[in-house]
C-alpha cells in the first residue's frame, strides 16, 4: 500500500487506509518488541531530533525507546537547553539544527502550529508530538491501535470522550481520527470545558450528562483534568467534578459489559477515574495504550522515513 | 507657486462634483475649478483618465515613533501613507514613551513637519501611560494640537474610568475613540472564538468581548454627551449597536479596516500565517458581509487601516507569541476600489466620504473640498491600473500585510498636500 506522507502533523490529512497501514505496521513492531533483543536496524544511519520545548515524560520517553529500538541516532534538544532561554527565535534554532543535516524532528511545543512551522523551515520530516491545544496525532494513533487491538473493526464503534475537551490537544487529533475511522463520537464535559464548536472537530453528540451517555458507549475515553492549563477554575471543586464527570465504580452498572476505558495519562486518581476503574482488569486499556505508544511510534517513524525492512517479519 | 491639474475626472460629493474639469492651485489653495482653465506661469499636469478626489485621510495608524523605530518611524510611515494615496493620517498614542502629554504631541508634530510626507494628526492617550487609571492632560494636549483621544491598543477596562474620560473629554469638542476589548472575556484570545479557535487549537477571542464594550461606551455616550468613535469594529452585532445609537441620535461614529472587510477567520490556514494575527481578530464571513452592508448603507463612517507595522523577526515566530497587527496604508485604497467600487457595490462618492470627508469631520480638522478657497490636499487615482501586492514595493519598513500576492485594480499615482506634490507618478517626491 502506498504511504505518501512526509509528516505526521495534521491527522485529518490521513485517510482511513493510511491510518490502517500505521496500525498494521505497528503489529509488525509488536512482534519485534516481544523478542529478547528488541532492536532492528530499520533506521540505521538516520538522525532524529527530539525537540521537546515543553515538559513531557511519557511521550518523550516513548519516542526515545522507539528510536533506540529502530537503531537511529537521536539527539534530545529542549527543556533547559532550549536556545529560547537565550533569546534565540524558534526559526533560528530550527535552521541551526537543520545545518546538522537531520532527517526528522519530533516536536512538542506549547504553541499551536509549531510543527508546521518547523516543517516549512527545515525540510526535515516532522512528527507532531503535541502542539499547544491544537493536535497530538501520535496519541490518537496509539489510542486507535489500543481500541482496534481489543475491538477489531473500528467502524461503527460508539466512543465517548469525557473531560477537558476544550483545552485538549489529544481531542484535536483523536476526535477527527475516530471520525475518519467511522466511529460515532460523543463529547461529554461541562460547558466550561467544551470547545466553542465541538462539531468542527467532528463530534456527533454534545452533552454534559455522563450518566445519560454512558449506556451507549463502546469506549469511554477519559481525559486528564489539566489543572496546569486552566486559568480561572472551570469547575467549583475537584470533588464536584468527580461527582459529575468522574468514571467511578458507582457508574459501572451504567456501562456496556464490554465497554473499554482509555486514558492518555497521567491519571488523576480520584478525579476523572477512581482506582477501581483505572485498574479494571477487563475494561481498562490504559497500560495497553502506553505499550501501543512504542509500537505505533516505531511504525510512524519507519513509514515516514522509508526505513529498511531488515529484521521485520512480513 | 501655481499648479494646474488638467482634464481629470473630479469627484467630490461635498460640492456635488463628478465631471471632467481642471483645477487651478495657487499658494497651497484651490483658486478655481472649471473647464478650459489656464494659468500664466507655473506647472501644468495633464491628468486625462485619472480621478481626482479630496485628499484621503487614514484616521487610524501606528507610526511607532517614538520608541519602536525598528518597526516604523514617522519618515517611513508617512511615505507609506503618501504611496497609498493619503494626504493625512492620525497616529495612535501607544508609542514609547506613551503620547499622553503635550510634549509628546509636540514631538510627533515637529518630526512630521521635518521628515513627514503627509499631515500627521496626533491622537493622545486618554489615560496616563495607557493604563486606564488616571486621566491624561487632555486640555494641555488639545492646546498643543491633539485632535482626539484614545487608549487604542487596549480597551479602558473600568466603566467608571471610561465615564470619567468621556465626561472630562466632553468639554474640548474632541472625539473619544474607543478600542473595545473586555480583557476579562478576551484573555489571551488569539483568533475568533468559534470555528477558528476550535480548528486551530488556540484560545478564542469572542465577538462578545468587543460587543460588550461597544454597548457600554454607547451607554456612556448617552450619559455624558461626549462624541464617541468606535475603532476597528468587526462584528455584525457590534455594527447593529452603532446603527441603533445613530438612530437614537447619539454622537456615535465607527470605523472598519480593509482586513476585517476582505479577510475572514478562514483566511488563517494551517500555516498559521502570523500576518493574519490582528486585534480584534478576523471574524466570520457573515460578519464581513454585515460590515460591507454597513459601509454601503452609511452605518460605517470611515475606512481606516489600523496600520500596525512589526519587524520581520517579530512576526516570524509561533502564532501565539507573535504581536497583533498588519500594515495597510499602501493597500487600503486599492482594496476598496477593487472589492467595492469596481464591482459596483459602492459609489465613488461614498468611498470618498469614508476615506476622506468623514475622517476629517470626526477628527474636527479642516474640511478639504474641491472648490475655490480650500486647501489643495488632493489624491489622484488611476482607476484602471492593475497591480499585484508585492512586499518589495512597500515603502513602510514593515511587510506584515495579509494581502501579499493579491491582484488589485486602481491606485494613487499623485498626491498633493497643500499644493505640493508628495507622490508623483507613483514615486515619492523628495
Amino acid at each position: 500500500m502506498a504511504f505518501n506522507h512526509r509528516h505526521l502533523i495534521d491527522i485529518t490529512e490521513y485517510s482511513a487506509d493510511d491510518i490502517m497501514l500505521v496500525l498494521e505496521t505497528a503489529v509488525k513492531f509488536r512482534e519485534v518488541n516481544e523478542r529478547k533483543i528488541k532492536k532492528v536496524p530499520t533506521l540505521k544511519g538516520f538522525t532524529v531530533v527530539n525537540m521537546f520545548n515543553e515538559p513531557s515524560t511519557r511521550t518523550r520517553s516513548s519516542f526515545e525507546i522507539a528510536e533506540k529500538r529502530l537503531s537511529c541516532d537521536s539527539l534530545n534538544f529542549g527543556g533547559s537547553s532550549t536556545s529560547a532561554v537565550k533569546g534565540e527565535s524558534l526559526v533560528d534554532t530550527v535552521e541551526t539544527l537543520c545545518s546538522y543535516k537531520i532527517d526528522m524532528v519530533i516536536v512538542r511545543d506549547k504553541h499551536a502550529g509549531v510543527p508546521r512551522l518547523i516543517a516549512d523551515v527545515s525540510g526535515a520530516h516532522v512528527i507532531d508530538a503535541g502542539d499547544g491545544k491544537h493536535q497530538h496525532p501520535t496519541q490518537a494513533l496509539l489510542d486507535l491501535y489500543s481500541t482496534w487491538a481489543k475491538k477489531g473493526d473500528l467502524a461503527g464503534l460508539k466512543v465517548g470522550v469525557v473531560g477537558d475537551i476544550g483545552h485538549s490537544r489529544v481531542c484535536g487529533s483523536l476526535i477527527p481520527a475516530l471520525k475518519i475511522m467511522g466511529c460515532e463520537v460523543t463529547v461529554i464535559a461541562p460547558p466550561t470545558l467544551m470547545p466553542a464548536r465541538p462539531d468542527v472537530l467532528g463530534a456527533d453528540h454534545v452533552t454534559s450528562n455522563l450518566d445519560e451517555a454512558l449506556p451507549e458507549l463502546d469506549v469511554v475515553y477519559m481525559l486528564r483534568i489539566q489543572r496546569e492549563r486552566l486559568e480561572g477554575a472551570p469547575y467549583p471543586s475537584l470533588r464536584e467534578y468527580n461527582q459529575l464527570f468522574g468514571l467511578t465504580k458507582d457508574r459501572e452498572p451504567l456501562m456496556k459489559p464490554d465497554a473499554l476505558i482509555c486514558h492518555p495519562g497521567p491519571i488523576n486518581r480520584g478525579v476523572e477515574l477512581d482506582s477501581y476503574m483505572a485498574d479494571h482488569p477487563n475494561r481498562s486499556v490504559i497500560l495497553d495504550q502506553v505499550y501501543a505508544g512504542i509500537l505505533t511510534r516505531m511504525a510512524e517513524m519507519y513509514l515516514l522515513l522509508g526505513g529498511s525492512e531488515d529484521g521485520l517479519t512480513a | 507657486m501655481a499648479l494646474l491639474l488638467k482634464n481629470a475626472h473630479v469627484i467630490d460629493p461635498q460640492v456635488g462634483l463628478n465631471e471632467v474639469a481642471d483645477i487651478a492651485i495657487r499658494d497651497g489653495k484651490i483658486v478655481e475649478v472649471g473647464q478650459g482653465l489656464s494659468i500664466e506661469k507655473g506647472v501644468e499636469k495633464d491628468l486625462a483618465g485619472k480621478i481626482v478626489v479630496p485628499g484621503l485621510v487614514d484616521m487610524h495608524v501606528h507610526l511607532r515613533e517614538p520608541g519602536f523605530e525598528q518597526k516604523e518611524d514617522i519618515a517611513s510611515g508617512t511615505r507609506a501613507a503618501a504611496h497609498g494615496g493619503f494626504t493625512a493620517v492620525c497616529c495612535m498614542p501607544n508609542t514609547k514613551p506613551v503620547t499622553d502629554n503635550a510634549t509628546a504631541v509636540e514631538f510627533i508634530q515637529a518630526r512630521a513637519s521635518a521628515v513627514g510626507k503627509c499631515r500627521v494628526h496626533v491622537a493622545g492617550a486618554c489615560s496616563q501611560g495607557l493604563k486606564g487609571e488616571t486621566l491624561s492632560e487632555m486640555g494641555d494636549m488639545v492646546a498643543h494640537g491633539a485632535v482626539a483621544f484614545t487608549d487604542d491598543g487596549r480597551g479602558v477596562q473600568d466603566a467608571g474610568m471610561m465615564r470619567r474620560v468621556m465626561d472630562y473629554g466632553s468639554m474640548f469638542d474632541r472625539v473619544i475613540m474607543s478600542h473595545c476589548q473586555d480583557e476579562a472575556l478576551v484573555g489571551d484570545g488569539q483568533v475568533n472564538e468559534g470555528i477558528a479557535s476550535t480548528r486551530l487549537g488556540m484560545l478564542g477571542w469572542p465577538a462578545e468581548g468587543e460587543e460588550l464594550q461597544i454597548a457600554r461606551d454607547i451607554a456612556l455616550c448617552r450619559l455624558t454627551g461626549c462624541p464617541l468613535h468606535i475603532q476597528h469594529l468587526t462584528t455584525a452585532r457590534g455594527l447593529d449597536l452603532v446603527r441603533a445609537a445613530k438612530e437614537e441620535g447619539l454622537p456615535v461614529t465607527c470605523e472598519v479596516t480593509p482586513h476585517h472587510l476582505f479577510l475572514n477567520e478562514w483566511s488563517i490556514g494551517d500555516d498559521y500565517n502570523t500576518f493574519l494575527k490582528v486585534n480584534p481578530p478576523l471574524r466570520t464571513p457573515e460578519d464581513c458581509n454585515a460590515l460591507i452592508d454597513g459601509v454601503v448603507d452609511g452605518t460605517v463612517d470611515a475606512i481606516v487601516t489600523d496600520h500596525a507595522p512589526h519587524t520581520a523577526w517579530e512576526k516570524n515566530c509561533e502564532f501565539e507569541i507573535a504581536p497583533f497587527g498588519m500594515i495597510g496604508l499602501e493597500t487600503s485604497l486599492a482594496l476598496v476600489l477593487t472589492n467595492l467600487v469596481d464591482p459596483g457595490h459602492l459609489s465613488w462618492e461614498r468611498a470618498i466620504e469614508l476615506m476622506s470627508v468623514n475622517p476629517r469631520a470626526i477628527l474636527r480638522v479642516e474640511r478639504v473640498a474641491i472648490e475655490p478657497g480650500s486647501t489643495a490636499d488632493l489624491t489622484v487615482i488611476d482607476p484602471e491600473v492593475e497591480w499585484t501586492v508585492d512586499a518589495a514595493d512597500f515603502l513602510s519598513k514593515a511587510t506584515n500585510s495579509g494581502f501579499i500576492g493579491e491582484e488589485l485594480k486602481g491606485r494613487a499615482t499623485d498626491v498633493f498636500v497643500g499644493g505640493y506634490a508628495t507622490l508623483e507618478d507613483g514615486a515619492i517626491a523628495e
